[in-house]
């Protein structure tokens, strides 16, 4: 079996080399990651001064952050890769859609779970119906309506060309739905960077911001990490159709 | 007329088309033959605009089938396995509908005569969904020529269709040919593409693997070249 | 204008074959009947502060109505594959998409101009705020939900369970027009001194409408692409 693989990449030296570089970029994104979200960990746990009224629930706030930031990043990242891929219809754009719709979505997840968790000992409420948590909830759906099109049956192009189209129409209207429902109704949400119209800014002490700022970078090298990782399985699912279909090939000749 | 180079199509990781070059001078009547899968219906699609090939050109009459699009289409004619009708409609309904949109003009005296054409003057205003399938086959040839294309890209025609119906397409595709059309036609029927055919193609896992001219319908002679090519008897 | 005629041609095939067949027009009607009977249970008529749901139940019923007319356009193409008639004609596929859209519109409209005398006539609701207004919301949030909607169904369309997926693609992505219709008909229904927030609410959705028609227009190539 192992001889036969060989054989095979002897017979794609090409694929080999990209292969073996891989295999450093996957180990080094590893090793970021592991290194700044420990980093991060001792800034939040130790370093960071604990908030006067919340306590240790408060540190939660830290991982509900940069969720989030990595979430609307992943989408933006879609986004981005949408376009291309309409542009230059070339698939490994299309794959870098996907995956990356597929992180934004489990952590959107992360971010609609550790809210309410932030809620209860903040505001005394699991949720409430407030621009920022509605906003997550509405991408929340639309995202999952993105993959719920790439489950649709049929080929490969026209599957990245309907998501590419929803990809961007669904990012185009993440802003709108931020201001209509902040337009709808404003209250609790403490605004952290800047000044919001109607709400004092909450504020931090700046052991906080610097846990929050290190917390932020540790998931954004983990979503690399998970982008690069997942854009790869991608790639081997497809070699191995190929794979399997040249195999067909030959037992129909 | 049709110039293609080249032309692969590739659906998933599996090829349909793998390099198909093919040149049909103008006024041809040419049939294409093959085996389920060969790929025969995907050429005819690529032809008529609804589907991109993967590599390839295609010019039809000089122009670019990517840049001209709308220039090619109001040339071409296509008639697929479905009938392309609208169930409600009647004949005289539908033909109008797609006279309008090729801009044909007089397009109600022009599809009273096509409706006339294929014998069915007397269900001018009858709903197509009461229709038979020989009928319906016949309105959807008419309904392909309704802008009198100058390329006609039939797939199956006489699919389930009986003798009457039969020599009414022919009749239709026989006088579009007198006018200079040039007839791509997809068919597992031997004899008819022998009979109104002037030149035939055998396809066979998505490439060309004959390509001939025939004469005075010589039936025999097409079904001994098929069996040669693809059922491997010599 | 090639383009305006042939999307013309397309909304009057559809009409046309609606007058005829009466099936999704009908549909939609009763429907809404049904729904104003739902909320005739669910919110006592005879109560005096079901007047509040008033303004969110008109756009309930012309949400749901209009999105089983929406699942409708594109799917009903799929017989006898006459899509792909449209496809060979040598028009452009942004003519396809304005041909659905008016003739949706129009539907929707007719809905409205039904159902909605019928549920503030079933819920005894004096009209007391500008009726012009009203119009233009109705109007402006019809045509926002109307233009993304018949996308969304042409891009839904490309699925076997195009009935199920279309709803899911389109609630997410129009929340800001519902958000912005139902107050602004609550305020110009219920409580004309707030006039100018219902006027703040008719620009974004207007301005909703537009972005989402020009970004419609441009990417409708892609949905139909073959």
């Amino acid at each position: 079996m192992s001889m036969n693989l060989e054989r095979e990449n002897a017979a794609l030296p090409e694929s080999q080399l990209t292969g073996t570089r891989g295999i450093h970029v996957s180990k080094i994104l590893f090793g970021a990651t592991v290194i700044s979200m420990l980093v991060s960990f001792y800034f939040i746990f130790i370093y960071a001064a604990e908030e006067k009224t919340m306590h240790a629930a408060q540190k939660i706030f830290y991982f509900h952050v940069s969720s989030a930031w990595l979430a609307f990043m992943a989408f933006f990242v879609t986004f981005v890769f949408s376009i291309l891929f309409l542009i230059k219809r070339k698939r490994i754009y299309d794959m870098y859609a996907y995956v990356s719709a597929e992180i934004g979505v489990v952590f959107t997840i992360i971010v609609l779970t550790t809210g309410p968790i932030w809620a209860r000992s903040a505001w005394n409420t699991w949720w409430v119906w407030e621009p920022r948590l509605i906003t997550t909830l509405i991408l929340f759906f639309i995202y999952v309506a993105y993959i719920m099109i790439r489950q649709m049956d049929g080929v490969w192009d026209k599957k990245a060309r309907l998501a590419a189209v929803f990809g961007i129409i669904g990012f185009a209207d993440v802003p709108i739905v931020f201001f209509a429902i902040r337009w709808w109704q404003t209250k609790f949400h403490p605004i952290v960077f800047g000044n919001g119209p109607s709400q004092q800014g909450g504020g931090m002490e700046d052991s906080m911001l610097v846990a929050l700022l290190l917390t932020i970078t540790a998931f954004t090298i983990l979503y690399a990490y998970l982008l690069y990782k997942g854009v790869s399985f991608e790639k081997m699912r497809i070699k191995v159709e190929q794979y399997k279909e040249k195999l067909r090939e030959k037992m129909e000749q | 007329m049709i110039e293609i180079k080249n032309l692969t199509k590739r659906a998933d990781s599996k090829l349909i088309l793998r390099g198909i070059d093919l040149s049909i001078r103008k006024g041809e009547t040419v049939a294409i033959l093959g085996p389920n899968g060969a790929g025969k219906s995907t050429l005819l699609k690529v032809l008529a605009a609804i589907m991109k090939p993967t590599t390839g050109v295609v010019k039809i009459n000089g122009l670019d089938l990517k840049k001209n699009i709308l220039d090619i289409k109001q040339l071409l004619g296509y008639l697929p396995h479905s009938s392309l009708l609208y169930d409600h409609y009647s004949p005289l309904e539908n033909l109008v509908f797609f006279g309008k949109m090729y801009r044909v003009h007089d397009v109600e005296q022009r599809a009273i005569r096509l409706v006339n054409e294929v014998g069915l003057s007397f269900f001018l205003n009858e709903p197509v969904k009461n229709f038979s399938r020989g009928m319906i086959q016949r309105i959807a040839i008419a309904r392909a020529v309704i802008h009198e294309p100058e390329i006609l890209l039939l797939d199956e025609p006489h699919t389930g269709l009986d003798q009457g119906a039969i020599a009414i397409l022919n009749n239709v595709i026989v006088s579009m040919k007198e006018k200079g059309t040039t007839t791509l036609m997809v068919t597992h029927d031997f004899k008819q593409a022998a009979e109104i055919c002037d030149r035939i193609i055998i396809m066979k896992n998505g490439t060309i693997v004959d390509d001939f001219y025939i004469e005075e319908q010589n039936l025999g002679f097409v079904v001994k070249k098929y069996q040669q090519q693809v059922e491997g008897v010599s | 204008m090639n383009l305006l005629r042939t999307a013309c041609l397309l909304a009057k095939k559809d009409l046309y074959s609606e007058l005829k067949t009466k099936q999704v027009l009908l549909t939609q009607i009763i429907f809404a009947a049904l729904v104003i009977v739902v909320f005739s249970f669910a919110f006592d008529p005879a109560n005096n502060t079901t007047k509040a749901v008033i303004p969110g139940a008109v756009w309930v019923i012309i949400v749901f109505a209009g999105i089983l007319g929406l699942n409708r356009s594109f799917i009903s193409e799929q017989r006898n594959d006459t899509i792909q008639g449209l496809l060979v004609a040598p028009m452009e596929a942004a003519s396809i998409y304005l041909g659905k859209f008016l003739a949706n519109f129009m539907m929707i409209l007719v809905v409205e101009l039904i159902s909605i005398p019928f549920l503030f006539l079933l819920f005894d609701f004096k009209f007391n705020g500008s009726l012009l207004y009203f119009i233009v919301v109705i109007f402006l949030g019809s045509f926002g939900f109307i233009a993304i909607g018949t996308f969304l169904a042409a891009l839904s369309a490309n699925s076997k369970s195009s009935e199920m997926l279309l709803p899911l693609l389109l609630f997410p992505i129009t929340t800001p027009i519902l958000i912005g219709v139902v107050q602004a008909t609550r305020i110009i229904l219920t409580n004309m001194e707030k006039f100018s927030s219902a006027l703040a609410w008719i620009q974004l959705v207007t301005a909703y409408d537009v972005i989402f028609f020009v970004v419609c227009f441009l990417l409708i190539d892609y949905v139909l692409e073959v």
